[in-house]
């Protein structure tokens, strides 16, 4: 007997390395050339993605880098918007969309949420009509298109919006700010409301009945369990629908009013990001036009980017520790 | 005992409250499909889908051009998209722990974070300024970055969650790497990978923002994919923000074109993802 | 008559730095059943996955020493051949959900991207289910998913998909152990049968089956071969202390 054989050798198979080093060997290459191809092809499809992003980034960069070099950190402090005299401040713009999209934000919370809560489980009595009802309805929503939205806004909410300007003695454009925000908050519902639901369906069942148990009410089982358990989760999920709102272009553009001037009140007119974006990117002929175009797109990209990464950390912790 | 009576009523209340406002949130969708399919049915008739649009002040005229637009840039969408994000969507679900796989992860998270319009630019950069024109191509490049997150997600979800029993019945057959997943894996994922793809679809055929400089829109029929072409969104938002009566009737009417066939896609991924689904 | 298919000489596994299997030497006949029996945790089961070479996918495998079919290191062998050589059965049934019946039979062919022509196919079909036991209880639903079966005839349809290939080993790990006792009586005698044919090597942490159905057993613990030999002798007079006390139930 071969007394190699009584040494232990040890040998790590990696199924990867395996099946080439030592099958190159002894059989014919066309056995294993597929399955090393498949692997390679697979990786390199993945890696592909990867590169994608950054080329993304370092495009959008590059093509900024004269706006950058040229207003330096002023860029996101001037007031001032005027392609004919090259002069390019983002100020109203950041204003714009941070208004819109928290105005939007405030209006959507308790309507997402009382969504989330009725879906989520606290008042289902199984497959009730309402609950089928609101479910579909809210899985529509969530499949219509932005213009559509857009469209909707400019024939309903408009001279809705108008008519309260009229009423309350502003100037009655009915485009601008608020319009904005009503239609970006109706967007936002579907989506936060099935996040909300996501993460209210995940608080364990053992500690709702416990409270139950005790005789609580449903209103300070959700009050006073549910709430607090989910807060972290309902959190992320505000904070995602916030990067929805922020990179919104179609419906905003249609309703914000589209004036480069700072706006003085909710119902001014405005311009977001991502508006005065559609609006001048294709007849930006001046390279500093279209380079600080491009360097809001880059706020836009990190702004959303930080933005949905930290949201999705925060549920993805959440759903380890349920 | 009053206490009681009063926490009895809080929550009565509550419920009241919480059921108003869900019923509320829906209202926006009943209002958007009556108006567009009130307003839309007028004008549709056969020569709205056959014909070309016609200048202000001439009666009829129709988005043929469109329509067909719409399907040539997402049918390009869809040839660039699909097969890379499976087969990354197979590496993704095949890897489930190393850190190479968890940066890709990540990617694909920025990548589906991304705003549209921002995609839009990329695309501009990439296509449209290196060619000196816009194009459907260009457009179709916008919109499969789009979809590349959504089909690559759906298909590592669905992929990662078949047994593992399964791979393993097929290696115990001597069946290899490839063919296991290829035949073994992927057939059994099938259903979502496709319920991710009609998603994505009715996700992009949706899309405006990334097409505003891309595609950019042709008021003639154009079969060539690098010249400008028209899409239904830009239609509707062409012509609902311009000042003619005429012109909005025809935007109602792209409206509701556009809606059968987002909503036709939603559906039909759920029949799908219902009837397919493969029991273990 | 009797002859060594199998021979395992000093063979070790585990995973990373951690020994699961220390040194086992035993052979396995042919058409004769082994039974591997022993506590659970004692590397039953990565014992047989050495075997076909289903080991090395387990994240940080290693193994060390010779496991010989007929007369040849298989790790120096394609795993694929030897997977086809070896065939296995796993603990829980696991026909393929997206194929027929009669797909599921031919599996191994379909996969592996064998053609056969339609009467061979038909010939396999019904030469495996027959063996099985289970084509008097499917022939009418050839063309029917898998899944819809119980779990006992899914166990057997995947018997069925090994023998199909006609491996010269039937690896079958706990086989029995999600079945209930009408199915498991079923697979046992379905085994009897198959030995005329074909070579049995079982897991199996049930002693009572290890004594109906076996001819040699070996007997592990803690990753150690404590016993080996014919069955009689080791349900009847182990040498072994350990060994006793596993078969009286002192432990495991």
């Amino acid at each position: 007997m071969d007394t190699n054989n009584n040494q232990h050798k040890l040998c790590h198979i990696n199924p990867d390395w395996c099946w080439l080093s030592r099958v190159k060997r002894i059989f014919k290459i066309t056995d294993i050339m597929p399955d090393f191809l498949f692997r390679k092809i697979i990786l390199i499809s993945g890696l592909s993605i990867l590169i994608l992003t950054i080329m993304i980034l370092v495009s959008l960069v590059t093509n900024s880098m004269l706006s950058i070099k040229t207003f330096g950190f002023k860029f996101f402090t001037a007031r001032v918007w005027d392609p004919v005299f090259d002069q390019y401040g983002s100020f109203p713009f950041i204003a714009g969309t941070l208004l819109t999209s928290f105005l939007a934000l405030i209006i959507s919370v308790p309507f997402s949420l009382a969504i989330s809560l009725y879906l989520g489980g606290e008042f289902i009595k199984e497959k009730s009509f309402f609950a089928g009802f609101l479910k579909n309805s809210i899985d529509l929503l969530s499949g219509i298109p932005s213009v559509v939205y857009g469209f909707f806004g400019l024939f309903l909410i408009v001279p809705i919006v108008r008519y309260i300007q009229m009423k309350f003695g502003v100037e009655p454009y009915g485009v601008g700010i608020f319009t904005a925000s009503i239609v970006l908050a109706i967007m936002i519902i579907p989506f936060s409301a099935s996040l909300g639901r996501e993460v209210i369906e995940m608080v364990p069942a053992e500690i709702k009945e416990a409270g139950y148990s005790l005789g609580s009410t449903r209103f300070e089982v959700i009050r006073y369990i549910i709430l607090p358990y989910c807060k972290s989760g309902i959190i992320a999920g505000v904070l995602l629908a916030l990067g929805r709102a922020i990179g919104e272009t179609m419906a905003v553009t249609m309703v914000v009013g589209n004036s480069n001037i700072m706006p003085s009140n909710i119902f001014s007119p405005a311009n977001t990001m991502a508006s005065v974006i559609a609006n001048e990117f294709a007849e930006a002929i001046k390279e500093l036009h279209f380079s600080s175009l491009i360097e809001i797109g880059v706020v836009l990209f990190f702004v959303t980017t930080v933005i949905s990464i930290s949201g999705k950390i925060i549920i993805r912790k959440f759903a380890i520790r349920t | 005992m009053e206490k009681i009576k009063v926490r009895i009523i809080k929550d009565r209340i509550f419920s009241l409250i919480l059921i108003t406002l869900a019923f509320i949130a829906c209202l926006p969708l009943f209002l958007i499909l009556g108006f567009i399919i009130k307003n839309g049915a007028l004008s549709i008739n056969l020569d709205f889908f056959f014909h070309l649009p016609k200048p202000v002040g001439d009666e009829g005229g129709g988005i043929s051009n469109a329509i067909v637009g719409t399907f040539i840039i997402v049918g390009i969408a869809f040839i660039i998209a699909v097969p890379l994000s499976i087969l990354a969507g197979i590496y993704l679900a095949e890897n489930r722990k190393n850190l190479l796989s968890e940066i890709m992860r990540i990617s694909v998270d920025i990548l589906a974070s991304i705003p549209s319009i921002v995609i839009g630019i990329i695309a501009y950069l990439w296509i449209v300024k290196p060619m000196k024109s816009f194009s459907a191509f260009s457009g179709g490049v916008a919109l499969a970055i789009i979809m590349l997150p959504v089909v690559i997600k759906s298909t590592e979800e669905t992929l990662a969650m078949i047994p593992y029993s399964l791979k393993e019945a097929s290696f115990a057959l001597g069946v290899p790497y490839y063919r296991t997943i290829l035949k073994v894996i992927f057939p059994a994922g099938l259903s979502g990978v496709i319920t991710g793809i009609l998603i994505a679809i009715a996700r992009i055929a949706g899309e405006t923002a990334p097409l505003l400089f891309t595609a950019f829109g042709n008021p003639f029929m154009n079969l060539n994919i690098t010249k400008p072409m028209n899409t239904i969104t830009l239609v509707v938002f062409n012509y609902s923000t311009s000042p003619y009566e005429q012109w909005h009737q025809i935007a109602w009417a792209a409206a509701l074109v556009l809606l059968i066939i987002v909503l036709g896609f939603n559906i039909l991924s759920r029949i799908i993802s219902k009837k397919w689904k493969v029991k273990f | 008559m009797e002859s060594e298919v199998l021979k395992i000489e000093n063979f070790s596994a585990g995973f990373g730095k951690c020994f699961v299997l220390k040194d086992i030497n035993f052979s396995v006949q042919q058409n004769k059943i082994t039974a591997i029996m022993g506590p659970s945790g004692c590397g039953k089961t990565t014992l047989i996955r050495c075997i076909n070479r289903m080991h090395e996918f387990s994240p940080g495998a290693v193994y060390s020493g010779r496991i010989l079919l007929h007369g040849e290191d298989i790790y120096s062998i394609n795993p694929i051949i030897v997977r086809r050589k070896i065939g296995m059965v796993f603990q829980r049934p696991n026909p393929f959900p997206t194929m027929s019946i009669y797909d599921n039979v031919l599996s191994g062919f379909i996969l592996n991207g064998i053609r056969l022509k339609k009467e061979e196919k038909d010939q396999i079909v019904f030469n495996a289910l027959q063996k099985s036991g289970l084509w008097e209880e499917v022939k009418d639903n050839l063309h029917r998913r898998g899944t819809f079966l119980s779990g006992g005839q899914q166990q057997r349809l995947c018997i069925a998909r090994a023998l199909a290939m006609n491996p010269d080993i039937l690896l079958l790990d706990e086989p029995t152990s999600s079945l209930d006792p009408k199915s498991t009586l079923l697979i046992e005698q379905l085994m009897e049968e198959l030995k005329q044919s074909i070579t049995i090597l079982i897991v199996t942490h049930n002693i009572a089956q290890a004594a109906r159905i076996s001819d040699y057993v070996a007997f592990l613990y803690l990753g150690e071969l404590i016993e080996f030999g014919p069955s009689k002798k080791i349900f009847t007079a182990p040498e072994n202390k350990k060994t006793e006390e596993y078969l009286t139930g002192k432990f495991g």
